[in-house]
């Protein structure tokens, strides 16, 4: 006779074998006996947050900083649903989250019983797939499914949802995590040497090309960002990143244009507007990077190379689309490349001058300039003095949602993958501090920041708490304009500066709400201070909430305007007096 | 000029009428997530049919009508295809001759011998079956094309339909070959 487990044992055992040593989570009635039985496996460390939102953020920042899947662990009913907003940021975002939510007993559901909910149906949107575990039978197969499908292919949140009785009731375990489970014959390999040789044409050819990367690259591993690199230095081609993509290639390079799109450089926007070849590797055409769609680049062959076959085609049309791992795709290119055509080694770079020479040319606007005080603290010098301050370190940097997230993109430097955590597809303000306690657990020693603003950091600011009860160091750096920025932006630039509930009329004193919490607070308010401030800040060996206080007017530049193509952006505060927005249709916001 | 960051929509391409075919595992919530597909995405549905059609490998057949840019269409096939529950789809214009489709509609007529056998007649061409006869009334059963289905309908209503129950398009390919 075979040993029986309960359905909470071999939750452990599945998640054992899957390798996780990390588990964020929340109890609840529905999951009792899941969590009875985590005493029993000191292999892997539950992390305590204080609301189910958190948890499901510290899963994707540990699952983007390491690569591998982070796991939920949600009670029924108000569990699952405030675990909504995470899955969906991971789903935008392409995030691997195995979302464990327990739920009613079998016997109950449909009944309205308490802390019911149809989990099931309300996370179908937002997962890749989820199941509701009906027969104890089925269990250790769905879990392990569940790990494959979270993170095979293009990366995503899944979710399984196991009624409390199944949790109780007793099958035989079998481990399936060593078998590759058929999916149904999807395939993410589907490339030819065809579309390799022609893209090596095309780039041969190109007078004006251009590599646009994003966060597929991240997700394709460690191993596709040196590809990249080796790809972009033998190719001699400019190379821009989507805001997912950054710290792919290094962000001092020369041949790095900066980030593109909405806020992205000049030189960057312009290169894809009037580039004759454009090499999409694992970013989408989001609305935020094509602008305005009639015009986006128009001349230009485009070739879009990613994982996930319905990207192709769907926003843009593109001239080749190649469907494959980036990391395996770029492999080929280099190798096919070295083999066939060594002659175009030689005279790319040539071939590309004049197009350099037009790319400096754009480069001479220093579009990322801003004019600098020296009685308030400029947001963007808060950002480059701790980007000054930090390099030398390892850093990985969270952030909220707003115009610091803007800030930082523009003005911090990335040069490794997975250490750049920041919630793009979504937009969820509130990611930062609990990914940066995710990152933390992730990586102990490191230095992990969240880069915040005030509006945002009060969303989530419950998770410091969490941070303070495992010793994790994470900083806090608040740009503190008392604005919801990027708010008060568009409604200076697009609604007659009326200030619609945009400003915070009461916050919270951030040194003393850190001291509440047990941490440390620590403020800066001019830019004599700061970097002082900023040396304390890192040399705590505890969290910090750090309370930047910078000037609550600044707008973050470049910017491309609403209806306007990429070759038409807004600059700094001088070129903007000669471009002003004008018309109607707000009805779009 | 828009004050939105968002693009304003450019002019949608002609829209076609195409029958998607979509093989899937027959297990629960799966029609909710083919169904939640096109309603999240804004993709429309003319008419729905699913049925089981393998027990043994728990095969569910889903008929889908619905309408779309060229490029929509596009991306409903692909979107489909990255559902975990999906085996295959299938695309036909509504136009392909090399297609059959039909739906099946039961109609219920009211009223003396002589009316009910004009209804009958004017059924003829889409295979009648009787299926219920009595004094009053009679119930028709017919397998024909949505729009003849249509023209039918609203004929008979003046003959004395009282109730009519339809099916959504079904489909197949003619001649020996199927779609793999």
């Amino acid at each position: 006779m075979p040993k029986l487990y309960s359905g909470a044992e071999i939750v452990f055992k599945c998640l054992e074998d899957q390798k996780v040593s990390h588990l964020f989570g929340y109890p609840g009635g529905a999951v009792l006996p899941i969590y009875d039985e985590l005493k029993n496996h000191p292999s892997i460390k539950h992390i305590l947050v204080r609301h189910e939102q958190g948890a499901g953020h510290a899963a994707e920042g540990y699952a983007r900083s390491t690569g591998k899947p982070g796991v939920v662990l949600v009670t029924s009913g108000p569990g699952a649903t405030n675990v909504v907003t995470a899955l969906t940021d991971a789903y935008m975002d392409s995030v691997p989250i195995v979302c464990i939510s327990g739920q009613v007993p079998t016997h109950l559901i449909g009944t309205d019983a308490f802390q019911e909910c149809d989990t099931t149906g309300i996370t179908r949107p937002c997962t890749k797939h989820n199941w509701l575990v009906k027969k104890i039978e089925d269990l250790p197969k769905i879990m392990h499914d569940a790990f494959t499908v979270a993170i095979s292919g293009r990366p995503g949140p899944v979710l399984v949802d196991i009624p409390k009785d199944i949790q109780f009731a007793k099958t035989v375990y079998k481990n399936f995590s060593n078998k590759v489970s058929k999916q149904n014959g999807k395939n993410h390999k589907s490339f030819s040497i065809n579309e390799i040789n022609k893209l090596i044409d095309l780039m041969s050819k190109s007078k004006k090309p251009v590599f646009y990367t994003g966060g597929g690259v991240v997700n394709s591993g460690p191993e596709a960002s040196n590809l990249l690199r080796e790809l972009v230095s033998m190719t001699g081609f400019p190379i821009t990143s989507t805001l997912q993509g950054l710290g792919c290639f290094p962000g001092d390079d020369n041949q790095f244009l900066g980030m593109l799109g909405m806020h992205g450089t000049y030189e960057a926007n312009n290169a894809m507007h009037d580039c004759d070849l454009m090499i999409n590797i694992g970013a989408r055409f989001d609305d935020r990077i094509t602008g305005k769609i009639d015009e986006f680049s128009p001349k230009s062959k485009k070739v879009h190379i990613d994982i996930d076959p319905s990207s192709i085609n769907k926003n843009i049309k593109v001239d080749l689309p190649i469907i494959g791992d980036v990391g395996e795709v770029m492999q080929s290119i280099i190798k096919t490349t070295k083999k066939n055509k060594p002659s175009f080694l030689k005279s790319n770079k040539q071939n590309i001058a004049k197009w350099w020479s037009q790319i400096d040319k754009w480069r001479a606007k220093k579009s990322l300039n801003f004019i600098n005080s020296e009685k308030k603290i400029m947001p963007q010098h808060a950002v480059q003095r701790l980007y000054e301050l930090t390099k030398k370190f390892d850093t990985y940097v969270t952030t909220e949602v707003g115009q610091h997230q803007m800030w930082a993109a523009q003005h911090y430097k990335f040069n490794k993958p997975n250490r750049w955590m920041t919630s793009g597809g979504l937009g969820t303000m509130g990611y930062g501090v609990p990914a940066a306690v995710g990152v933390q657990i992730a990586h102990p020693k490191k230095l992990v920041i969240d880069i915040a603003g005030e509006a945002s950091v009060l969303m989530t600011m419950q998770e410091m708490s969490t941070a303070v009860q495992y010793n994790l160091p994470i900083k806090i750096f608040i740009l503190n304009n008392e604005y919801m920025g990027m708010v008060r932006q568009w409604q200076e630039l697009l609604h007659e500066k009326n200030y619609s509930e945009s400003y915070s009329a009461a916050l919270p004193d951030f040194v003393k709400l850190a001291e509440a919490y047990g941490c440390v607070g620590i403020r800066a308010k001019t830019p004599d201070e700061l970097d002082e401030k900023i040396l304390e800040m890192i040399n705590v060996d505890k969290p910090v909430i750090f309370d930047c206080v910078v000037d609550q007017n600044e707008n973050c530049f470049p910017m491309i305007p609403s209806g306007k193509p990429h070759n038409q952006m807004l600059l700094g505060p001088q070129d903007q007096k000669s471009k002003k927005i004008s018309g109607e249709g707000k009805k779009l916001v | 000029m828009s004050k939105s960051a968002y693009s304003n929509p450019t002019k949608s391409g002609k829209l076609n009428t195409h029958i998607i075919v979509v093989w899937v595992d027959n297990e629960a919530g799966v029609l909710a997530r083919v169904v939640g597909l096109f309603s999240g995405r804004g993709y429309n549905i003319e008419s729905l049919a699913v049925a089981e059609v393998d027990s043994k490998r728990n095969i569910s057949r889903i008929t889908i009508v619905t309408t779309g840019t060229p490029e929509v269409i596009a991306q409903i096939k692909l979107q489909l295809k990255k559902l975990v529950p999906v085996h295959k789809v299938a695309d036909f214009m509504r136009t392909d001759k090399m297609v059959i489709f039909k739906e099946m509609a039961l109609i219920k007529v009211v009223g003396n011998n002589v009316k009910v056998n004009k209804a009958f007649i004017a059924c003829k061409k889409f295979n009648p079956v009787i299926l219920d006869k009595t004094k009053k009334s009679v119930v028709i059963q017919i397998t024909a094309l949505r729009r003849e289905i249509d023209k039918l309908t609203k004929s008979l209503k003046s003959k004395g339909m009282v109730s009519v129950s339809r099916t959504g398009a079904v489909a197949m390919t003619r001649g020996s070959e199927t779609f793999k």
